[in-house]
């Protein structure tokens, strides 16, 4: 019922407006051509000036802004791709001298070693050398002392024995004679006593 | 008075009559608001292209964004020799879409809803147009009005109908954005009606249909100014690329 009254009174007001309307209608302003020159005047004055503002002085602003920033950006561009590549160069350069310095100081510690064997080995060879020589020595003053002791035992034998007759038989006994004895008893036994 | 849907489309003098001659030049509301609209662009513009900053502010990314989205407009439509005229189309395109959306605020004047203004933008295109077309093609310009691949039987009714499309441009033109202007504000001003004069208990239904009617016609304000720009860069097309 509501809703039958709401609808009613708006179809009625339809009506009451559509009177309004007709009292005052008068067709369009738009084709009453009292104004058409002032509308003529001032749209070319204000379009003419605006576009003369704009086509002068700002949209060139404009143009040149978007310009300088795209060129801007690309010129960023082409920095940063610079500054990669440069980097990379280096990267590749410390890897380079890395590599070198690695390669040379395994050089320096083969050089080194070689040098310090060398080395080694030379000392050693002198210190053979010096060793052998005094070995050799020591061999001969023992080879003289060998060939020289049969002598002195004789000798000591002869004193030994001409002393030992004067004190038994009290009587001088040539030391010629003892000695010719003792030779011959040493070159009959002398195996026995010296090991030769 | 206020009841009346076309009085919002009156012009009426504000201040003393102006008179050069025979002719009145007066400063009316249709003047104010022309005056309105291009003080606004060119301040919107001036301050969207002072400073250049990498990072665009808001104001600078409007004016960017128009001038790419038009700059765009008119390369595709018209091709790289559409160039120069360039600061046109865009002095174009912003003055109609300011005229259009000044008159979306309640109690303004729409300029371009009147038949005579939008006849004087056509025209000039049309005068200009064609002008530019002679001078690129000389005489051969009027091949336009003969297409290609047409049986010889049918080539002079062709042409007739080419040549009276041709001349019916600035009227077409003109006449769809007065129209859309008018038909949508009057719409608009009647629909304003109905809410007053159903009151508290009916108001509520042309009240919704009204708030609908406001964004469509927003929407329809920078839909004309952009189909009027565009078939004024259509017609540049024809006159500077003459291929039919």
């Amino acid at each position: 019922m509501v809703k039958k009254i709401y609808f009613q009174s708006i179809f009625f007001s339809f009506f009451f407006i559509k009177e309004a309307f007709a009292a005052e209608s008068g067709g369009m302003p738009q084709l009453n051509p009292e104004f058409w020159i002032s509308q003529i005047f001032w749209l070319v004055l204000t379009f003419g000036i605006m576009y003369l503002v704009l086509s002068k002085l700002i949209l060139p602003k404009i143009s040149n802004n978007l310009e300088s920033r795209k060129s801007q950006i690309l010129e960023n561009i082409e920095a940063a791709e610079k500054q990669r590549e440069d980097s990379d160069a280096k990267l590749k350069e410390y890897d380079e001298i890395i590599s070198k310095s690695k390669h040379e100081a395994n050089g320096i510690f083969n050089q080194a070693r070689e040098k310090a064997l060398k080395d080694i080995a030379t000392k050693r060879e002198v210190l053979d050398k010096q060793i052998d020589n005094e070995i050799a020595e020591a061999e001969k003053e023992i080879n003289a002392l060998r060939k020289n002791a049969p002598d002195k035992i004789n000798k000591i034998a002869i004193e030994t024995s001409s002393e030992l007759l004067q004190k038994l038989i009290g009587a001088n006994v040539n030391n010629s004679s003892i000695s010719a004895i003792v030779d011959d008893l040493s070159k009959r036994n002398g195996d026995k006593y010296y090991g030769n | 008075m206020a009841a009346n849907p076309m009085s919002q489309f009156d012009v009426y003098r504000i201040g003393p009559e102006i008179k050069v001659g025979a002719f009145d030049i007066s400063f009316t509301n249709a003047s104010l608001f022309m005056i309105l609209s291009t003080v606004s662009i060119l301040l919107i513009f001036n301050l969207g292209s002072k400073k250049n900053s990498i990072l665009p502010n808001k104001i600078q990314l409007l004016a960017e964004l128009s001038y790419t989205f038009v700059s765009k407009m008119i390369s595709d439509t018209a091709g790289s020799k559409a160039k120069p005229y360039f600061a046109f189309i865009f002095s174009l395109f912003m003055f109609v879409l300011f005229c259009n959306m000044f008159g979306m605020i309640p109690y303004t004047f729409t300029v371009t809803s009147h038949i005579i203004v939008t006849f004087v933008l056509a025209a000039f295109i049309f005068i200009g147009v064609t002008v530019i077309g002679f001078i690129k093609h000389g005489l051969g310009y009027l091949k336009l009005f003969v297409p290609s691949g047409v049986p010889a039987v049918l080539l002079p009714l062709i042409v007739v109908i080419e040549i009276i499309s041709y001349l019916s441009r600035p009227i077409s033109l003109s006449v769809r954005l007065f129209a859309n202007m008018m038909a949508g504000h009057t719409m608009m001003k009647v629909f304003g009606g109905f809410v007053i004069s159903l009151g508290i208990v009916g108001g509520w239904l042309p009240l919704s249909f009204s708030v609908a009617l406001t964004g469509l016609e927003i929407l329809v304000a920078f839909l004309q100014a952009y189909v009027f720009a565009i078939l004024t860069c259509i017609y540049l097309n024809d006159a500077l690329n003459l291929h039919h």
